[in-house]
């Protein structure tokens, strides 16, 4: 039996690293600490035993090497025009960065879950900028906390316990007590019930309601109607006053804000509130990422590329344009021609219309799990668990960089080795 | 009867749960039904009971439960391939599929929920 202490979760973007693994054998017995979602996941679940090819997608898959599986994943994405690269967010930094090469060697497009996350909030970062801090900030200082559309006692468990609301902090020794939690959303959450103050936003009017709070703050509340949003002015008053109140306030925002109308606009605006906060007192504000390394795809495609995400190699240089180069435009225009799909599943995440085009072009699915995508797949290629089975870096939710350690040895080869070899193998194919 | 409800989707900690384990009941159980406050299910049938929600983007049988954190005339479907077979998916030039606010039509249903297999098969 061997123990892990201070270990690191790979399942959400609070990157919890507190856990204790217990070891017997290459099996993990128990995962202390671990919230039901980060459990779940160490625990493990019933994986993809060997390679596996189909030529018709209605067919069923015959076990094959990885070796011809990675022999005909080449031969797919050389004789693609517009290949798309998509998923990402399961896996470290590392197979980011081999994913990425990979992608300028064939022309084609990568692009990641924040896709149908936080992509969205990249657009807004771009116009406004980011006033944000990491969680320990938040942790040590805040005394009002808001979450806008975010619901983490069901996505992020540990995140009120360890960063925001029960945490107690050197400036916040109080806890819970000492701070202030207001919840925004359309449904009255389980985040809502445990929140001091529940703003229910109709939905699809989150712009209207930060408009109103925006003017309310500059001193124009003359201007703002009885309700806005289905809020009344009233409570939107004095939400106002408890923001200015604070000495310290944070802001966490999720998918209520990047998927109603609106989208990258909501949060452009709720950036802007920030900004306007911070001539009264200190605010920050953060979306709560989904994958543990979702951020981390995010810096390494900036580093390499000078673009977050969804970025066409088709001309030779990166090109960024969500809208027109996100996966689900892609996939919408019949455009895409073949895709892989690695350490995300857009078999069960994207709109079924993206998926009719999946079933209809060849996809490489490279992961350890059958899922949809596996449904619509001609080749599967089944790898080692990131954080789990492999070393390497990942970013939390606030941008810190974390280094996860292997808690088992891997029974299948990692990611960052099936890309290398599939990129060497696209080099042979393409005669370079 | 059919109820006009506006449709959100989204995690919960069950959904996530079964992240990796897509094959399984326990993923169906977590994603396959659709969320309405007492008084607008009452309108459909009971709880546990199959509905059908149809979209200008396509249809889906979910089962029936209720949550009284919804206000009147919003359903939720957790996120995954039941919710996906209704969202629309014009990404308004931004990258990101229309996942909530969907207006849906509700009704019950005898028809039975899809397996996630089945329900793939439907787009091949």
């Amino acid at each position: 039996m061997a123990v892990i202490t201070d270990a690191l979760c790979p399942f959400c973007g609070c990157t919890c690293d507190d856990l204790t693994i217990v070891t017997e054998g290459n099996k993990i017995i128990e995962a202390k600490h671990a919230c039901k979602l980060g459990a779940a996941k160490i625990m493990g679940h019933h994986r993809i035993k060997a390679p596996m090819m189909r030529t018709d997608k209605n067919g069923n898959f015959k076990e094959v090497s990885y070796e011809e599986a990675i022999n005909e994943t080449a031969k797919i994405l050389v004789n693609s025009k517009r290949p798309l690269l998509y998923g990402w967010a399961s896996a470290l930094c590392e197979v980011h960065k081999k994913g990425i090469l990979l992608a300028e060697e064939v022309g084609g497009i990568i692009d990641n879950t924040a896709s149908v996350c936080h992509g969205p909030s990249t657009l807004a970062v771009h116009e406004k900028g980011l006033p944000t801090s990491t969680l320990g900030q938040v942790k040590n200082r805040a005394d009002v906390v808001v979450f806008w559309g975010s619901n983490p006692v069901q996505a992020h468990p540990r995140h009120m316990g360890r960063y925001s609301v029960f945490a107690k902090g050197f400036f916040s020794d109080k806890g819970r007590r000492g701070r202030k939690i207001i919840v925004a959303d359309v449904r009255k959450t389980e985040t809502a019930n445990i929140a001091d103050e529940y703003i229910q936003v109709q939905q699809g009017s989150d712009y209207l309601v930060i408009s109103a709070l925006r003017a309310i703050l500059s001193g124009h509340a003359d201007v703002v109607p009885d309700a806005v949003g289905g809020v009344p002015k009233e409570q939107l008053v004095k939400l106002v006053d408890t923001l200015k109140a604070a000495k310290f306030g944070a802001v966490f925002f999720g998918m209520g804000l990047t998927q109603s109308q609106g989208r990258y606009k909501n949060i452009d605006n709720a950036i802007s509130l920030i900004f306007e906060l911070n001539s009264f007192t200190k605010y920050v504000i953060m979306p709560m990422r989904g994958h543990y390394n979702v951020t981390g795809f995010g810096q390494v495609c900036s580093w390499e590329t000078g673009f977050a995400t969804a970025v066409d190699f088709a001309r030779g240089v990166p090109y960024y344009n969500p809208g027109e180069t996100a996966a689900n435009d892609l996939l919408l225009r019949k455009e895409a021609d073949a895709a892989m799909i690695i350490a995300g599943d857009a078999g069960a995440h994207f709109p079924a219309n993206s998926v009719r085009h999946l079933a209809k072009i060849p996809v490489v699915q490279i992961d350890p799990y059958w899922n949809p995508t596996t449904e619509v797949a001609n080749v599967v290629i089944p790898t080692a668990i990131c954080g789990i089975e492999v070393e390497g870096t990942a970013y939390r939710m606030d941008g810190v960089s974390l280094r996860y350690r292997k808690m088992i040895e891997p029974t299948h080869p990692t990611d960052m080795e099936v890309l290398d070899r599939i990129t060497e193998r696209v080099r042979e194919i393409k005669g370079d | 009867m059919t109820l006009k409800v506006t449709l959100i989707t989204g995690r919960t900690i069950n959904q996530g749960a079964n992240l990796e384990n897509k094959t399984s009941s326990d993923y169906l159980e977590a994603t396959a039904y659709c969320e309405l406050n007492s008084k607008d299910a009452g309108f459909l049938g009971k709880p546990g009971s199959n509905v059908k929600v149809k979209s200008r983007h396509g249809e889906v049988i979910v089962k029936l439960k209720e949550n009284n954190g919804n206000p009147d005339g919003i359903a939720f479907i957790p996120m995954g391939p039941w919710a996906n077979a209704v969202i629309d998916p014009d990404t308004r030039g931004c990258g990101m599929p229309g996942f909530k606010g969907i207006p849906v039509e509700v009704e019950a249903t005898n028809d039975r929920i899809l397996l996630m297999k089945e329900l793939i098969a439907r787009y091949k």
